[in-house]
């Protein structure tokens, strides 16, 4: 069964539909990749599914519970994890304090204990920084920072917004194998990015977003391969 | 010993305009707006405690506890009639309403109380102290007032910094959507700090007229355009910043009214937040966080 479910989603901002009856699932122990180029649609679609935004019509399904109107604060306690564009950490808070935002929704202290320990493990240098002000890291922490908060939480699917936006070479590789450990214990993942190349590399299916709809889907292998995408979004 | 004496009595004026201050600036760091009703839930929580203390003959300290849960009753029910539905409305517009809902607040008063001035009974029942040979006297609502202000500013600000609700607080005045992305409740947060900001109001209120027992519906009006002064001296949204703007602002005010003129005072206090925000415009602790895009 698919872990997400969308269903003919309709989103309007005013009179411009934004996604146009789009359609899509993400199964459990899946990396979903959600390619396109700036405005296709792909932020607008992960803020309409953890309740950001409400969509005109269509359906969202997550474990096959309907979440179109539960309110977004309520989408984290039922497993669903968000990593919005542009990072977002509280810049005001240390680093400790906003991984235990995170955690915000969890109430039992040695689980969160031990989420702590994991997330340090996956990003030893948020361990180092631990009592800094967010604000003052780096793009590339802020982005472990944002992941790491996310994954506080201990969700069974993590939505990832653009990770790479706005990173130096190195840090978007970094963070891409960061994306494939996360990936190889199993994770559930729906992937956002307009680094098409990264993106199919690390996931198992994909579907590319043009204005908002839905014009191609497969295995990420094969849409690495294809001529239209190739030329359209891997700059070949 | 005149000098310490007026040093003394500005502190205790600061200390109330401080309480007054955190409320506008915690709603402004959190829902982005000016609450200009604020300074009449001051007056309004005065009102509650005179019909308490004056009129029905309750215990003094009683009378300010039911002011103060009347207030925050009240302060929850204006955020969520006036304000909440204009959650994606300009600014301008929300600042409209406040500014309605104060001459509501002021008109209900005067419909209900009259508009000449009631005489206030001091809620403190503490003795005078007489230190240095009598010389310098500290009456027992300048120690009272300068004793609460400083208890309730430690509470709130331990409150905001190590408790989950208060660490929720400043995740939500810094990003709203990030802060639901985390579970937070935001409509909640955003009560919740009404409800705190409206709770000081109310002893802020009782010290106020205990200090000064002149009680009628424009009595909050003056007070409340001070603090958000005090509130936007230290820096507005910064809760150390309301509390330092508004002892500052105390000090100034009542040195001024002492050495230079009774006149002026209120010029000299505005002169002085116009030069400071000249040096530092978002004000004495205003944020300035160094971040990385």
């Amino acid at each position: 069964m698919a872990m997400l479910e969308v269903r003919n989603l309709n989103v309007y901002f005013g009179v411009i539909q934004a996604i146009k009856d789009i359609s899509f699932n993400v199964d459990k122990g899946e990396v979903v990749a959600l390619i396109g180029a700036n405005g296709a649609g792909k932020t607008t679609t992960l803020h309409t599914i953890t309740g950001l935004i409400a969509p005109k019509s269509g359906s969202i399904t997550l474990d096959g519970k309907d979440i179109v109107k539960v309110p977004a604060h309520k989408i984290v306690s039922m497993g669903m994890a968000h990593v919005p564009e542009g990072r977002r950490v509280f810049a005001s808070l240390s680093v400790y304090d906003n991984l235990k935002m995170g955690a915000y929704t969890r109430k039992d202290k040695n689980e969160i204990n031990n989420s702590l320990e994991m997330v340090f493990e996956y990003f030893p240098r948020l361990k180092e920084r631990r009592s800094q002000v967010a604000g003052t890291l780096s793009g590339g922490e802020q982005q472990m920072l944002a992941m790491g908060r996310a994954l506080m939480s201990n969700p069974s699917i993590i939505l990832m917004d653009e990770p790479s936006m706005g990173l130096s070479p190195l840090y978007v590789g970094e963070i891409f194998e960061i994306i494939k450990k996360i990936k190889n214990e199993g994770a559930t993942v729906l992937l956002v990015e307009q680094n098409a190349n990264m993106a199919l590399s690390v996931a198992n299916r994909a579907y590319v977003l043009e204005t908002g709809k839905i014009i191609m889907d497969g295995a990420a292998s094969d849409l690495l391969n294809d001529e239209r995408v190739r030329k359209a979004y891997l700059g070949a | 010993m005149v000098f310490l004496s007026q040093l003394i009595s500005g502190i205790s004026l600061g200390g109330i305009y401080s309480l007054i201050a955190l409320g506008y600036t915690m709603v402004y760091g959190i829902a982005k707006m000016l609450n200009f009703a604020h300074g009449d839930v001051i007056m309004i929580g005065a009102f509650v405690i005179y019909t308490s203390v004056v009129s029905a003959g309750l215990n003094p300290v009683l009378g300010v506890l039911i002011a103060m849960v009347f207030c925050t009753v009240l302060g929850v029910l204006i955020e969520r009639l006036a304000y909440k539905p204009l959650r994606q409305a300009t600014s301008l517009a929300v600042l409209i309403t406040a500014i309605g809902v104060s001459y509501f607040l002021q008109n209900v008063a005067l419909l209900i109380f009259g508009s000449d001035t009631k005489q206030f009974s001091s809620v403190v029942s503490l003795e005078p102290v007489s230190l240095a040979g009598g010389e310098l006297v500290i009456s027992g609502e300048t120690i009272i007032t300068i004793a609460v202000s400083v208890v309730i500013m430690v509470a709130l600000y331990l409150f905001v910094n190590k408790t989950k609700p208060g660490k929720a607080m400043l995740a939500v005045s810094e990003d709203k959507g990030a802060a639901q992305l985390m579970g937070i409740n935001v409509n909640g947060t955003i009560a919740l700090t009404f409800a705190i900001g409206s709770a000081l109001a109310a002893v802020a209120g009782a010290l106020l007229c205990s200090s000064y027992p002149a009680l009628s519906p424009y009595t909050g009006a003056m007070p409340g355009i001070k603090a958000f002064v005090a509130a936007v001296f230290g820096g507005i949204g910064s809760i150390p910043g309301a509390m330092i703007g508004g002892i500052l602002l105390g000090i100034i005010e009542n040195l001024s009214k002492a050495y230079i003129s009774s006149q002026l005072s209120d010029a000299i206090v505005f002169a002085v937040l116009i030069f400071v925000l000249l040096i530092r415009p978002t004000g004495i602790m205003g944020k300035k966080i160094n971040e990385k895009v």
